[in-house]
């Protein structure tokens, strides 16, 4: 396709008529490409190999979740939740059940709320594994990404371990969680603090002093915090540009602010900034999930304040009122106070927030998800343009996009 | 450093907030449409707040009432953590300013909110479709659309 409209013409030098001018070329790049992560479709303008503009063109993973959610009992959305950024979907779960409590304005016990941050930080490193897999593979690193999904496999194991789904967990529930953790879940997470430094040792090792991906990285996609900020960058995209800018510090939820860890950051930018930044971030999140698993406190997982939490399984088998009760709630589901709330979280990709209205019935009136994907993939353009063609393959993978996200 | 308050940004703009209150620890202010530019810019420049993030633009459908639709700025600073959430209530034909001359980030939002609710921006470099195709018919997130009724073609 032309550019310019014009037809090609081919130079003096081979042999046509034409004036010799320089015409850009539009290349179409997705939404079927295997380096685009998911349906995203590029469209280039390129002079000779360079991009003269980016334009994103999204919404092919269009599934509406939002409008599902107005029809929904406000339980009844959490499984809709998962599938949003389906590479994290407890941090999504954790956004939107938050955001229902602060609604409610319910007291969730210490035990879930501990659990939903060591979940959480598993979750983050499940994602970054496979953000890692898939963007080193795209610029040329095979080992990096079978390894990467080798580990990955023991993410997906916990999460069947604790909620009977490898992927699609829709494990948290407004006012704790679904159900506690199985008395093997302490030996895997001991075995998983065990093994992952030495993994990411590993990674480093193939990685940090390998020519080729520091000179396909290095220098590459590069994006000032000033341009990151407008543009609503967030997450480890934004760190690499050294913004020290995390939701976990600057506004603590579910209990954050007990834990001592790190945030890193980037000092230019680029695509090898925003890869250390999430590397140093696993670590920093296998120190969250130590100090959860040593100082795991006991008790309920389920906050018990009815008409807003589910009646105790026991009590339904011997109790009429609670199976009546039981019943009622899941079927009707709870009536929530009218007014409004947004809670955000650090989810792996940046500010994952949930913007919930309430009209004081038993179903949202509007349920919003800021998918950080979205959001990111607005900075694509910026780090790309004037840049060569092959590093628009190492921008996207370094910005760490799911479609579902940018979609929903 | 000015504290955030209801009171506070009424006695910074007078004219513009209409209301402003705080739910369960959010600050929102009801802001006038001809006055939000200035007032975007005002709070992203303000000294203490600098309020430089964008976290989110989104509509409410509150249909029956009317003014119909909320459009909703989800306000953060980056330096100091503050959030504040604006609103501008509009009906179906009343046109928004929009705010990527503020924040170039609310360029996809408003486009999205453009797409599912209808709401046009004025002096949005691209007002298109973002999320559905070009030539779907209807606003789907408006609350006259009926869910699982918008044709698809195939």
């Amino acid at each position: 396709m032309n550019g310019t409209g014009q037809k090609y013409s081919l130079t003096p030098a081979e042999g046509g008529k034409g004036e010799g001018t320089t015409e850009t070329m539009v290349l179409n790049m997705g939404p079927q490409h295997p380096s685009t992560h998911g349906v995203l479709r590029l469209i280039l303008e390129l002079d000779g190999e360079t991009v003269v503009k980016c334009t994103p063109v999204i919404g092919y993973l269009h599934t509406g979740i939002e409008k599902s959610c107005e029809d929904k009992t406000y339980h009844k959305v959490i499984p809709l939740t998962d599938r949003i950024d389906y590479l994290a979907p407890m941090s999504n779960n954790l956004a939107y059940v938050l955001a229902v409590e602060k609604l409610l304005e319910l007291e969730v016990p210490p035990r879930a709320q501990w659990l939903r941050v060591l979940l959480a930080e598993v979750t983050r490193i499940g994602s970054h594994l496979v953000w890692l897999g898939t963007h080193v593979m795209d610029i040329g690193a095979q080992t990096v990404f079978l390894w990467a999904f080798r580990e990955r496999e023991m993410v997906t194991d916990i999460y069947e371990m604790v909620s009977g789904v490898r992927m699609m967990s829709s494990f948290f529930r407004i006012g704790g969680l679904a159900a506690d953790v199985p008395p093997e879940f302490e030996g895997a997470i001991r075995n998983f603090l065990d093994v992952m430094p030495r993994r990411l040792d590993d990674y480093e090792e193939l990685l940090n002093n390998n020519e080729i991906f520091l000179k396909r990285t290095k220098g590459v996609g590069i994006i000032s915090a000033e341009d990151g900020i407008a543009l609503g960058l967030s997450g480890p995209s934004l760190r690499g540009s050294g913004v020290a800018y995390d939701i976990r510090k600057a506004a603590p939820y579910s209990g954050y602010e007990q834990f001592d860890f790190e945030i890193p950051t980037g000092t230019v930018g680029d695509v090898y900034d925003r890869y250390m930044v999430r590397l140093k971030e696993m670590r920093q999140s296998l120190r969250i999930i130590q100090q959860a698993l040593d100082g795991l406190p006991g008790g309920r997982v389920m906050a018990k304040a009815p008409p807003y939490t589910p009646p105790d399984k026991e009590a339904i088998h011997t109790n009429m009122e609670e199976l009546i009760y039981h019943f009622k709630f899941f079927t009707e589901g709870f009536r929530a106070p009218a007014g409004e709330v947004y809670q955000a979280v650090e989810g792996p990709r940046g500010e994952f927030g949930c913007y919930l209205v309430s009209d004081g019935t038993n179903k949202p009136r509007r349920v919003h998800f800021r998918g950080a994907s979205f959001a990111n993939l607005q900075s694509l353009p910026k780090m790309v343009e004037g840049r060569l063609v092959a590093d628009v393959i190492a921008a996207i993978g370094s910005i760490d996009i799911v479609l579902g996200d940018v979609d929903r | 450093m000015a504290e955030l308050t209801p009171e506070s940004l009424k006695t910074l703009f007078p004219e513009a907030v209409i209301s402003a209150r705080v739910f369960r620890g959010e600050l929102t202010a009801v802001v006038q449409r001809e006055r939000l530019l200035d007032v975007a810019k005002a709070l992203r420049d303000h000294p203490d707040w600098r309020f430089n993030f964008l976290s989110d633009l989104t509509a409410v459908d509150h249909m029956p009432r009317r003014p119909r639709f909320d459009v909703v700025y989800h306000l953060c600073s980056v330096p100091s953590g503050c959030r504040l959430r604006l609103k501008v209530q509009i009906d179906e034909d009343t046109v928004v300013p929009s705010v990527t001359d503020v924040w170039p980030g609310a360029n996809w939002y408003e486009r999205e909110v453009f797409d599912l609710f209808g709401i046009r921006f004025e002096g949005h470099p691209n007002l298109t479709r973002i999320l559905l195709p070009d030539d779907f018919e209807g606003h789907p997130l408006r609350r006259d659309h009926p869910v699982g009724k918008s044709k698809i073609p195939f």
